[in-house]
C-alpha cells in the first residue's frame, strides 16, 4: 500500500535540502522546509567552478569508471565505494535534469554542453555555468521548490532555526523543536521523517574560512549531541590560496598558480618595503625552492602545508603575520586579464587593490568538511553500487533522521576532488529524498500518534536554555567566544597537526565550553535577537570542535587532508615501482593502510566524544598504488 | 609609506529600529578598521563592542549576511543613500561618515534587517520557473543552444534577488501593486528557455495584469543600481514587445 500524504521536515535549503524537498514532495508527501534565511541564499551559491559528470564529449576516452577511481583515490580510499559508484553513474542524469529545470550550462560552439578540466584529474569532465555554477544550480532547484510551494505542496519556514529533535520512547525521530528568529518563539513540529541538510562547518575556523557565515555546523552538532554518530571529523580541506579578510577569507582559484602565479615572502619578515621594491634576491620563492619539479603548481594540500610552515613555523610571513604573496605582476597583462579575469575582479572588488599592480596577499583557509554525520547505505550486490530507493540510504544512526549534503560524510573520504561537492550535494539530496519515501511507506504509525508531552517537554527544555542565555550576566561575549574558537582551531586543529597541540586543543576547548557559564549576551531585546541565536550556535560549534579535535587526536597517520608530520611516510626520491627502496616504501604504505584505513566514528557522551572505528567497503578498488605526483 | 595594515578610524551613522512597529532612531559609532574592510566586516566588529560615540553601550545592530562574496544577496542595504550589497562596499571607497539604513520599500524587521518576502512572492506571481514532469532523468540530451543565446540568458540568471533594483524603483512600494524589475527579468529568462517558453503566454498574462509591466515608469534606476549589472531595462523592453504580440494573439487568436 502506498503511504502517501505523510509529513516530512527538511532542515536546510541548499542544494541537498532542496533536492530532498523536491523528491519527497513530488512523491506526494507534504514537506515543511526550515531555513535560517531565504533558502536561495544558501552556501551552495558560492561554488564557482562546476560539477563533475562524465559525458566523454572531448575525445579523451573518459569513463564513469575513471570518475569513480579519481574520487576514490582523491579521498585516499577512505570513502565507502558503493555510494561513490552510484553517484558517478547518476551524475550525467543529474546534469540533464538541471538543464530541464532551466540551468544554463555553458555551451561549446556547436551548442552542446561544454566541459572543463579541474584539479586532480586528467579528463575534461566538469560542467559549468559561467563563473557561478553553484548559484545557477541552486536557483534551478529553488524555482522548482517554489513551483511546489505555489501549489501548497511545500511549506517554507524561513527565518526559523532548528534547535533539537523530538524522539519517541524507542528513540525514533518524530519531529523537531525550532525557534522563530524574529519572535524567538520556540515551537514543536511533528514529522514522520526529518532530513538534515544543513551544510558545512567552516565557521569553526572563522575568520580563516571561505564558508558563509551561516555554515556553522550547529545543527549537525545538535543531532550529534542527541545521539547521531559523526564520522571522519578530522578531515577538513584547507584551500591554500584565499585572499585575506577580517570577515572571511575569499577563495582565489588555483588557476592563479596554474597560469604562472608565483608564491613568495620577503627573506626578511621585517622588510616593510612595498613588494615591487623588493629585489629578486631578497625574495623567498619557497614552493619553487622546496618542490623544484612542481614549483608553484604543487597540489592543494602540499601548498597549504608549505604556506603554514613558512608563516607559523619559520615566522617568515609578510610582516611576520599570516600572509604570503601570490604574485601575478611578472606576467603579461593581457594574458592575465584574459585568463584570470574572474580572479582579478574578485580581488579588486574585495581587497580594493589591483593584482596587476601589486601581489595578492593570501593564506590557507578552511574550505570543506569531508567528515559529517554518519549515514548508512544498502549495497546492491548485483551492481556493486547503492540499492536505489533503499530506506537505509543516507539514514543517520537515529531512526527517522536522514542527512545529505556537506553535513554528511559519505562521498569524499579523506579529501574531496574539485567539482565533486555540487555533485554530492545534489545527488545525496535526491537519494535521501527517495530513501525517506521508502521509509514512510514502511512506517506503521506516524508522528500524529505521539503524545503531546514529548513535544511539550522538549519545548520547555529549549526555552529554558534561551532563558539562561538571555539572562546570564557574566563577562563572556558570544562574538568574542567565536573568535577564540576560530583562532584555537586554526592554530591547533588546522593544516598541520601534532598530538601535543591536539591535547592542548582538547583542554582549551573544554575550557572554552566552561566560559559559556559566564556568558553575557549584552542584549535583552526579545525581538530578532541575533546574539541569542549566535551564542547558541557557538556553543554547539564548540561541542563539534571537540569531536574534530578528538578524531584528529585518535588518527596517528597522514591521510588526505589530515596531516601529522610525525607519522608521515616519505616516498624515496628517484625510486620507482620495482626498485627495492620503492617496494619497501609500498610495503610500509600497505601496512599503514592495514592499520588506519578505517572510518572514524564519534559518539556523544557527557564528558568527551567516544571514538571508535569501522571498516571501509573497498569492493571496487583495493589500495595497491600510493599517490605519486612525480 | 603608511602600512596598509594599520587600522584607521571610521564613523558609522546607523538608522536603527527595535521592531517593525517602533520608531526609527540613529546611533553613531566610531571604530578602527583595516584596509580592505567592508561594511559587513565593520558591522561584525561592532557586534562585540557596540558602544556609540557618546560612550553608551547599546544593543548590537541586527543585519543580514551570509556568503560575503556578493552572490547570495543577503546583505543589501542603503549605504550613503544607495542600495547595494554591504559585503562588497569597501569602507575605503565611501565618504565618511558612512550612513547605513535598511533597504527601503521592504518592511523593516529590526535595524538593518528587512523582510523581502514580497520579492519572492512576486516570483510566484509571474511563475518564474520551468514546469518539469518531475525531478527524474528523462534520458534525453540537453537541447543545443548557441553560445550567443547562452550568453544573453546567462546575464539574467545571475540575479541574486538582493532587492536593490526594487529598492531604487520609484514605482515599487509596499502599498503599490507593481511587481518590480527583478521578477520581470526572470520572465524574460524563463520565456527564452527551450521548454520554459511553453508557458510564455501564462507569464505574459501575469505581467499584463494589474501591477505588471505597464506600471514601469522607465526611470531606469534599477539598471543603474544592479550589483550584477543585469540589463533590466533591456529585459523590460523585450517584454514590452512580447506582451504586444501576446495582446494581438489574444485579440485575433493564434498560438
Amino acid at each position: 500500500m502506498m503511504n502517501r500524504g505523510r509529513e516530512v521536515i527538511v532542515i536546510g535549503g541548499g542544494l541537498g535540502g532542496l533536492w530532498a524537498t523536491l523528491t519527497i514532495a513530488e512523491a506526494g508527501h507534504r514537506v515543511r522546509l526550515f531555513s535560517l534565511f531565504e533558502v536561495m541564499r544558501s552556501h551552495s551559491v558560492c561554488a564557482q567552478g562546476g560539477i563533475n559528470a562524465v559525458f566523454d564529449a572531448k575525445g579523451e576516452h573518459d569513463s564513469v569508471r575513471q570518475h569513480i577511481v579519481d574520487t576514490i583515490k582523491g579521498g585516499s580510499y577512505l570513502a565507502n565505494q558503493p555510494p561513490i559508484q552510484s553517484m558517478c553513474e547518476d551524475a550525467p542524469g543529474l546534469i540533464r535534469t538541471f538543464e530541464r529545470m532551466g540551468v544554463t550550462f555553458s555551451r561549446t560552439p556547436e551548442g552542446q554542453l561544454d566541459q572543463r578540466l579541474f584539479g586532480g584529474v586528467k579528463h575534461r569532465r566538469t560542467c559549468f555555468a559561467g563563473a557561478s555554477t553553484g548559484q545557477q544550480l541552486l536557483h534551478g532547484v529553488d524555482q522548482q521548490v517554489r513551483r511546489l510551494e505555489a501549489d501548497d505542496r511545500v511549506h517554507k519556514h524561513e527565518w526559523w532555526e532548528f534547535l533539537s529533535l523530538v524522539k519517541d520512547a524507542d528513540g525514533v525521530c518524530r519531529g523537531i523543536v525550532a525557534m522563530d528568529l524574529r519572535s524567538l518563539e520556540v515551537r514543536a513540529f511533528r514529522a514522520d521523517a526529518v532530513v538534515l541538510a544543513t551544510g558545512g562547518l567552516g565557521q569553526i575556523y572563522a575568520p580563516k574560512t571561505t564558508c558563509s557565515t551561516n555554515s556553522t555546523g550547529a545543527a549537525a552538532s545538535r543531532v550529534y549531541q542527541q545521539g547521531a554518530r559523526f564520522a571522519n571529523a578530522e578531515f577538513f580541506q584547507f584551500h591554500p590560496t584565499a585572499m585575506l579578510g577580517e570577515d572571511k577569507t575569499r577563495l582565489m582559484s588555483e588557476a592563479a598558480r596554474g597560469e604562472g602565479g608565483r608564491i613568495w615572502v620577503p627573506r626578511d619578515p621585517a622588510d616593510r618595503r612595498e613588494p615591487a621594491r623588493i629585489p629578486e634576491a631578497e625574495r623567498f620563492y619557497f614552493l619553487e625552492d622546496w618542490y623544484p619539479a612542481y614549483g608553484n603548481t604543487v597540489p592543494r594540500d602540499i601548498a597549504s602545508r608549505a604556506i603554514w610552515k613558512v608563516t607559523r613555523e619559520l615566522g617568515q610571513g609578510v610582516g611576520g603575520s599570516d600572509r604570503v604573496y601570490l604574485d601575478l605582476t611578472h606576467l603579461d597583462r593581457g594574458f592575465v586579464a584574459s585568463r584570470l579575469g574572474a580572479i582579478l575582479s574578485i580581488y579588486r572588488k574585495f581587497a580594493g587593490s589591483d593584482p596587476l599592480q601589486a601581489p595578492m596577499e593570501i593564506f590557507p583557509a578552511a574550505h570543506y568538511a569531508m567528515g559529517g554525520l554518519w549515514v548508512d547505505y544498502e549495497k546492491d550486490t548485483s551492481t556493486g553500487g547503492m540499492r536505489p530507493g533503499s530506506p537505509r540510504n543516507h539514514a543517520t544512526s537515529i531512526p527517522g533522521l536522514y542527512a545529505c549534503g556537506e553535513c554528511d560524510y559519505a562521498y569524499h573520504g579523506a579529501n574531496r576532488l574539485g567539482a565533486n561537492s555540487l555533485l554530492s550535494a545534489s545527488y545525496s539530496g535526491r537519494v535521501a529524498g527517495e530513501a525517506v519515501v521508502s521509509y514512510l511507506n514502511g512506517l506503521a504509525t506516524g508522528a500524529e500518534a505521539m503524545p503531546a508531552e514529548y513535544f511539550d517537554a522538549e519545548i520547555r527544555y529549549q526555552a529554558q536554555i534561551n532563558q539562561h542565555f538571555m539572562h546570564a550576566r557574566g563577562d563572556q561575549n558570544p562574538y568574542h567566544l567565536h573568535q577564540a574558537l576560530g583562532a584555537l582551531m586554526t592554530a591547533k586543529v588546522g593544516v598541520v597537526r601534532n598530538n601535543a597541540e591536539l591535547d592542548a586543543a582538547i583542554a582549551e576547548l573544554a575550557e572554552l565550553e566552561q566560559r559559556f557559564a559566564r556568558l553575557d549576551l549584552a542584549e535583552a531585546n526579545a525581538w530578532a535577537n541575533q546574539s541569542l541565536a549566535h551564542a547558541r550556535q557557538v556553543f554547539d560549534m564548540v561541542k563539534l570542535a571537540q569531536v574534530m579535535a578528538a578524531s584528529a587526536r585518535a588518527r596517528d597517520e597522514c591521510r588526505g587532508a589530515h596531516y601529522k608530520p610525525e607519522f608521515a611516510l616519505e616516498m624515496p626520491p628517484d625510486k620507482y615501482a620495482g626498485d627495492p627502496e620503492f617496494e619497501a616504501y609500498r610495503a610500509r604504505w600497505k601496512a599503514n593502510n592495514a592499520e588506519w584505513l578505517k572510518t572514524t566514528v564519534a559518539e556523544y557522551s557527557t564528558d568527551s566524544p567516544r571514538i571508535s572505528f569501522e571498516p571501509v567497503d573497498l569492493s571496487l578498488l583495493q589500495p595497491e598504488q600510493p599517490r605519486d605526483y612525480r | 609609506m603608511t602600512d596598509a595594515h594599520e587600522p584607521r578610524t571610521i564613523e558609522l551613522r546607523i538608522r536603527r529600529q527595535d521592531n517593525p512597529n517602533s520608531e526609527p532612531y540613529w546611533h553613531h559609532f566610531a571604530l578602527p578598521v583595516r584596509a580592505g574592510a567592508n561594511v559587513v566586516s565593520a558591522l561584525m566588529d561592532l557586534r562585540g563592542q557596540p558602544v556609540t560615540t557618546d560612550g553608551t553601550r547599546v544593543d548590537p545592530v541586527a543585519f543580514e549576511h551570509n556568503c560575503m562574496e556578493e552572490v547570495c544577496g543577503a546583505c543589501a542595504m542603503l549605504i550613503n543613500g544607495r542600495p547595494r550589497p554591504a559585503c562588497s562596499a569597501l569602507l575605503a571607497d565611501l565618504d565618511s561618515p558612512v550612513t547605513l539604513e535598511p533597504l527601503p520599500k521592504f518592511p523593516v524587521v529590526r535595524d538593518l534587517l528587512v523582510d523581502r518576502s514580497r520579492l519572492l512572492d512576486n516570483l510566484k506571481r509571474v511563475r518564474a520557473w520551468v514546469r518539469i514532469d518531475g525531478p527524474w532523468d528523462t534520458h534525453e540530451h540537453p537541447p543545443r543552444l548557441s553560445q550567443q543565446a547562452w550568453a544573453a540568458n546567462y546575464l539574467y540568471s545571475r540575479c541574486m534577488n538582493c532587492g536593490c533594483c526594487m529598492a531604487a524603483c520609484p514605482q515599487f512600494d509596499q502599498d503599490r501593486p507593481f511587481v518590480g524589475p527583478a521578477p520581470l527579468a526572470q520572465v524574460r529568462l524563463m520565456n527564452a528557455h527551450p521548454t520554459g517558453r511553453y508557458d510564455k503566454a501564462t507569464r505574459l498574462h501575469a505581467i499584463m495584469a494589474e501591477g505588471g509591466l505597464s506600471d514601469c515608469g522607465n526611470a531606469q534606476n534599477c539598471v543603474r543600481v544592479c550589483p550584477k549589472e543585469i540589463p533590466l531595462t533591456t529585459a523590460i523592453g523585450e517584454l514590452g514587445r512580447q506582451t504586444t504580440v501576446q495582446l494581438l494573439k489574444d485579440l485575433f487568436g493564434g498560438a
